[in-house]
């Protein structure tokens, strides 16, 4: 294999990593800090890109719908963990219907914007999609926006008090009603970040967060759910074996089986990669890698 | 929509007498949520404009047409048949979007002795040995859009080609259609994750291997992720990229839009097909719907007049089966159906044309799927061979 295929495969693995980050960041923020396994989180990750797609649509501009799809699905979040979520569960499939009912159920259209369509090349004669760049370049945005938001200001310390001790952090007089509506609306506009910016390149349809989420889960169980740090960690972890696999196992065992062995072979252990990984983290660290709760 | 169109006193009468044959009772079960409801919903639409457009009357009996959700589940696909079958007694069945669902309920039908028109999944292990009198395709052989693909490919003089599907057995189905007709070298043959979400490491593979072109059998969102991701890479540029016309029809284009252009696709229908009976369809959808059919809407039209027409032949004697086995083989050559007539080969799938059609713009600008030529004449199910029933 060239060094230019090599070098593609390992921005491809940290560009799906981010991409995970995105999504998984607010289900680990969510997660960690009101203990509680919020199903609606691709949910929001569809209303986000099918709002994402209804604004671009209705300004005719890529960066105009950004905000106005954050602000959105942010409203829709705090009011969703205001109205249903203390009391219902499990509202998967009404979001699914709504979504229908609103927008149909083809599937609908989102695009880069026109700057980003095609390739750019790299130093190296490496061409790559631009549009990719754009999102390896939110990703780390976002993390380390998240970062200093969590360690270094006061929403951050509540936050992770009320992540790590729930109870004590009520105790001390933190209002955990309000902040769990604002950690909640955070993860919406987080998820409407998500949709937003993979709807370019992947189908805004209804449905289309359940399979993400699944993924978004094992990064946080490998990070250690809860913790911002994990969630990034864990989702370079993913993105990166699960992108090896794809693009390396296949050669690595056509170099000693039949082809076409090999090419069933290949992407069907590849595919289960990344549970392999969950389990072996499992195994020597059951909190994950960051365990948010000492 | 519903169409309850039996007045409640017909229906009333009815129930005491199951199959009389002044009332048609189609049960449709089809795919019509979840993540692939949108296929079921198209054949839906283009079966109720049919019965529409014949006044609710197909084959002249008042008809009834009750629809049951499948949701991509075949279990659930199993009970709503025995409940269509069994409760609701109805004469005949149609609707089924997926072979795995089709597998699921086929013996509940077979062995019900009822009727089924199929306007899209048509499995080879029921075309071939597994050959049914009940079994009746409006749709193409699950083979057929691939070896048009590669005999599209094979008439183009590319030397190499890459292929790419899902690791499931509709995926490795495809392709060896496509390998049946294609005489080229084979650069690889990749079957990719079910339901694949990003397309990175394969699109830098693809890349690197450098075909002249590319067979994607990538049905659904998958579909639109993978064109989205090859166009954005910039191969649309050095790789022809071809896909069977049931994963880049109206449906599709309307997700992905500007990149779907430049794109080959095959089908047994295309919306520009030259004859009156498919003005008047594609005239009529848009009218009601205000949108352009897909091919699966048009699959779900015809399922309608083949049924109408049979019933007529029949003078609405549904129940005996003999006669309207041998009404539906005639009808394809009498109904005016969008794709003009074809000829029924004995296992129960059509004998036809398919076409060779290009992603391009019309002259209001929209993205449509233009016929530019006929790749395949008169083609047959290669699993006819296999069915006893002649």
């Amino acid at each position: 294999m060239s060094a230019i295929l090599f070098l593609e495969q390992s921005l491809n693995g940290v560009q799906f990593g981010l991409m995970l980050f995105l999504l998984a960041a607010g289900l680990t923020l969510v997660f960690g800090i009101m203990d509680m396994i919020n199903l609606a989180h691709g949910s929001l990750y569809m209303i986000g890109a099918y709002f994402m797609a209804s604004f671009v649509q209705a300004t005719g501009s890529f960066w105009l719908g950004l905000p106005l799809a954050l602000g959105a699905t942010a409203l829709v979040g705090a009011a969703l963990e205001m109205s249903l979520l203390r009391r219902l569960y499990g509202r998967d499939h009404l979001a699914n219907e709504a979504v229908r009912i609103a927008w149909g159920s083809q599937p609908i259209m989102l695009n880069p914007p026109a700057a980003l369509t095609g390739p750019v090349t790299l130093p190296g004669g490496l061409q790559y999609a631009s549009y990719r760049l754009l999102i390896i370049g939110v990703g780390a945005a976002v993390a380390l926006a998240l970062y200093v938001l969590v360690t270094r200001t006061r929403v951050g310390m509540l936050v992770r008090a009320g992540a790590s001790n729930r109870e004590m952090a009520v105790a001390m007089g933190v209002d955990i009603r309000r902040l769990f509506t604002v950690v909640f609306a955070l993860g919406a506009a987080l998820c409407a970040l998500a949709g937003a910016m993979l709807g370019p390149i992947l189908a805004v349809q209804v449905g289309m967060g359940e399979n993400i989420l699944i993924l978004a889960f094992v990064v946080i169980v490998i990070g250690g759910i809860g913790s911002i740090r994990g969630a990034f960690v864990g989702s370079l972890l993913v993105g990166i074996v699960d992108t090896s696999g794809r693009a390396f196992l296949p050669l690595a065992f056509g170099a000693f089986l039949p082809p076409q062995f090999a090419s069933a072979a290949g992407p069907a252990i590849a595919s289960v990669l990344i549970y392999v990984l969950m389990a072996g983290v499992l195994y020597f660290r059951p909190q994950g890698l960051f365990p948010a709760r000492g | 929509m519903k169409i309850r169109i039996a007045g409640i006193a017909v229906a009333a009468l009815l129930s005491f007498s199951a199959h009389a044959a002044n009332e048609l009772k189609i049960g449709f079960l089809s795919t019509l949520s979840g993540p692939a409801g949108g296929i079921g919903i198209e054949i839906r639409d283009g079966f109720n404009l049919a019965v529409k457009l014949a006044g609710g009357k197909l084959g002249g009996l008042p008809t009834e047409v009750i629809f049951a959700d499948d949701a991509l589940n075949p279990d659930t696909g199993k009970q709503l048949a025995e409940r269509l079958l069994r409760r609701d007694r109805v004469n005949l069945m149609t609707g089924v979007v997926f072979s795995n669902v089709m597998l699921a309920v086929w013996p509940t039908i077979e062995e019900a002795k009822v009727f089924y028109v199929a306007p899209n999944a048509t499995p080879t292990s029921i075309t071939g040995k597994g050959c049914s009198p009940y079994f009746f395709s409006t749709s193409w052989p699950n083979e057929a859009h691939h070896e048009a693909a590669g005999a599209f490919a094979q008439s183009k003089g590319f030397k190499n080609a890459y292929l790419i599907a899902p690791n499931y057995p509709a995926g490795k189905d495809a392709l060896t259609g496509f390998k049946r007709t294609y005489k080229g070298n084979i650069v690889n043959e990749f079957y990719s994750k079910l339901n694949q979400l990003d397309y990175s490491a394969e699109l830098a593979q693809i890349r690197a291997a450098k075909p002249n072109a590319l067979y994607a059998f990538l049905p659904g969102g998958m579909g639109i992720n993978f064109i989205k991701q090859f166009v954005a890479a910039g191969l649309s540029n050095e790789i022809q990229l071809i896909v069977p016309g049931f994963v880049s029809d109206q449906d599709i284009v309307r997700a992905v839009g500007e990149p779907m252009l430049g794109l080959f696709d095959t089908s047994h229908w295309a919306y520009d097909l030259d004859n009156d009976a498919n003005s008047k369809f594609v005239a009529e959808f848009e009218k009601e719907y205000k949108r352009l059919p897909s091919l699966f809407a048009e699959q779900g039209y015809t399922a309608a007049l083949i049924i109408d027409q049979a019933v007529r032949d029949v003078k609405g004697k549904v129940e005996d089966p003999k006669a309207f086995r041998a009404a539906l083989m005639k009808a394809p050559e009498r109904a005016k159906t969008p794709r003009g007539p074809w000829k029924e080969a004995s296992n129960g799938t059509p004998i036809q044309d398919y076409y060779v059609r290009a992603l391009v713009k019309d002259r209001e600008g929209r993205i449509v799927n233009r016929k530019i030529g006929t790749i395949l004449k008169d083609h047959r199910d290669f699993w006819l061979k296999d069915c006893a029933m002649k």
